[in-house]
């Protein structure tokens, strides 16, 4: 009975998730019998809504691909300092107030998030910067980079903690420092770990919606400049899905073209970091 | 200071080795905040012997040894009052380096613990962080060798340290302590993890040590004790009941908690 139950438990979530890349599927096929996918994949021009319409969707990757690199290069290192100095460096008086803050600071809302950055950080910004536009994609990676952070810190916390005492006692033995050990030793025992984070990072941050359609704007464009306004894939989503977009029309099928790249994006993250982790697996029998 | 040391001392007088001492410890007490781990131990270690320490599990036996590179540091709450001479210098004195010191008392753990990475960096990671100016080649050849490991793995020094044996990596283990050429091995029960054949290799290699190193081994195993040390310290709850050359210690001791330990009366 309790084996039915639980298997029928397991089944959902098989059907829940071929239900979605179905869905998608059906619907992107209907967009790519109009656009082609290499006009899709390749083209430089994303203007869904006015003539003459245009879907090369590499603006919008490289919207995307501003906040999560920004938020990579901001939650990844301080989420790693923040693991290693909870472990080997922090008195635990320090260790138990920053566990919980880590905690809830993984529990704000990202739309709270997203008021954060609009609010907080691109005055702050426009203060350091008078060019910098409303909505920019600096600030709205940094905020993904804080969003991601408390993940990145608690997981390269159990990794690291994860490293077997004697190993490094064994480097201390060695007349090694603290820092030396730290870096030399715990870090590479627990890379695999430490890899995973990142990666589930970079994925979370790639597929973060709430908080950079508020920060980043909706302008897709090709920019190496940060503080101007860009649209993410996700955000294109958004601002197609609240909007008064007939059903069945271009537009409409637009979004599941992009959310199918989206999903195979995520896929790769994930595949990645399967392989890493494997790769870099040295610690436990 | 402590109840129960006075008339033990007394009744007869301790035993005296000659100098000169590679580790000298006055008067150690040693406790884990209100537990109290090591009393009023005091012990001289003359240089290239082999001195076993003994004794009932959580006798402190290893925290002793511990205390000698200041491997307790680590150790939350480990408080460690009197002396213990390395060289003359008080190790616990402030403005002692424990890095430093770490580097001329090497230690070798209960569980083999090579780095998660291949042979060869295993040997050398020690002396390069320490700045070693020689031929790392030489260093690695003649540490593996004289840990008995060399012919075992010379085609393979780049593989894992993890792929092998438990008792090929006590070995690498202690290769890697003689790397940074020590004055002092310290060693914590070496052999528990391992099966009898790679513990009597270990047992010779400790045998040929000698000549270069000085080293104080703690150890369950009596026979061990008796085979490769020169002079055995009994402790028992945190005390140092007995300390002199290992065959009086085995066949004439003058304690009798000593002689009932000794004996497989308890422990």
């Amino acid at each position: 009975m309790v084996k039915k139950l639980l298997f029928i438990c397991a089944l959902f979530c098989v059907i829940v998730t071929l239900g979605i890349v179905f869905l998608l599927l059906e619907e992107a096929v209907g967009f790519f019998q109009q656009v082609s996918i290499k006009e899709f994949l390749l083209g430089t021009n994303w203007a869904p809504m006015f003539e003459p319409r245009s879907f090369g969707v590499l603006p919008l990757v490289c919207g995307t691909f501003w906040v999560t690199f920004g938020a990579a290069l901001i939650g990844l290192p301080t989420g790693l300092g923040i693991g290693l100095f909870l472990n080997d460096f922090a008195p635990s008086w320090l260790r138990n107030l920053v566990k919980p803050v880590l905690e809830i600071l993984a529990g704000i809302p990202t739309v709270v998030y997203g008021y954060f950055a609009l609010t907080v950080i691109t005055p702050w910004l426009q203060n350091l910067l008078p060019s910098v536009e409303v909505f920019n994609a600096a600030s709205a990676a940094i905020v993904v980079g804080l969003m991601v952070l408390p993940m990145v810190a608690s997981l390269c916390d159990d990794a690291i903690k994860a490293v077997p005492r004697s190993v490094k006692e064994a480097g201390y033995a060695l007349g090694a420092t603290k820092s030396e050990v730290a870096t030399q030793v715990t870090i590479p025992s627990a890379l695999s770990g430490i890899i995973a984070s990142f990666i589930l990072a970079l994925s979370r941050a790639f597929g973060e919606t709430m908080a950079v359609t508020l920060a980043a704007g909706s302008t897709p464009k090709i920019t190496l400049n940060p503080f101007e306004s860009v649209q993410t894939l996700t955000a294109y989503i958004v601002q197609v899905s609240t909007g008064d977009t007939p059903q069945g029309s271009i537009e409409y099928k637009s979004i599941f073209a992009v959310g199918i790249l989206l999903l195979a994006v995520s896929l790769l993250f994930n595949m990645l970091a399967f392989y890493l982790v494997k790769k870099y697996r040295t610690v436990g029998e | 200071m402590v109840k129960g040391i006075e008339n033990k001392s007394n009744d007869q007088r301790p035993f005296e080795p000659s100098p000169p001492f590679a580790i000298e410890a006055r008067e150690v007490n040693i406790a884990y905040g209100a537990r109290r781990a090591v009393l009023d131990v005091t012990l001289k270690v003359p240089e290239h012997t082999i001195v076993a320490l003994i004794g009932p599990s959580g006798c402190g036996k290893s925290t002793l040894l511990r205390s000698m590179n200041r491997m307790n540091d680590f150790v939350n709450n480990a408080t460690v009052t009197g002396e213990i001479l390395f060289r003359g210098q008080n190790i616990y004195e402030s403005g002692a380096d424990p890095v430093s010191i770490r580097r001329q008392i090497g230690m070798v753990f209960q569980k083999p613990n090579p780095f998660p990475t291949s042979i060869r960096k295993n040997i050398t990671w020690g002396p390069k962080i320490n700045g070693y100016q020689g031929d790392y080649e030489e260093l690695v050849e003649t540490s593996l060798r004289r840990a008995a490991l060399w012919d075992e793995v010379a085609g393979k020094l780049d593989e894992s340290g993890l792929a092998l044996s438990g008792g090929q990596q006590q070995r690498l283990c202690i290769a890697r302590a003689i790397a940074m050429d020590p004055d002092v091995i310290l060693m914590d029960e070496p052999c528990s993890a391992l099966d009898p054949s790679s513990t009597l290799k270990i047992e010779n290699l400790l045998l040929e040590l000698k000549d270069r190193f000085t080293i104080i081994i703690v150890t369950h195993n009596m026979q061990q004790a008796r085979r490769v040390s020169d002079y055995t310290a009994f402790m028992y709850q945190g005390e140092l009941i007995e300390y002199g050359p290992t065959d009086e210690v085995f066949e004439t001791p003058r304690q009798e908690l000593t002689r009932d330990y000794v004996s497989g009366r308890f422990g």
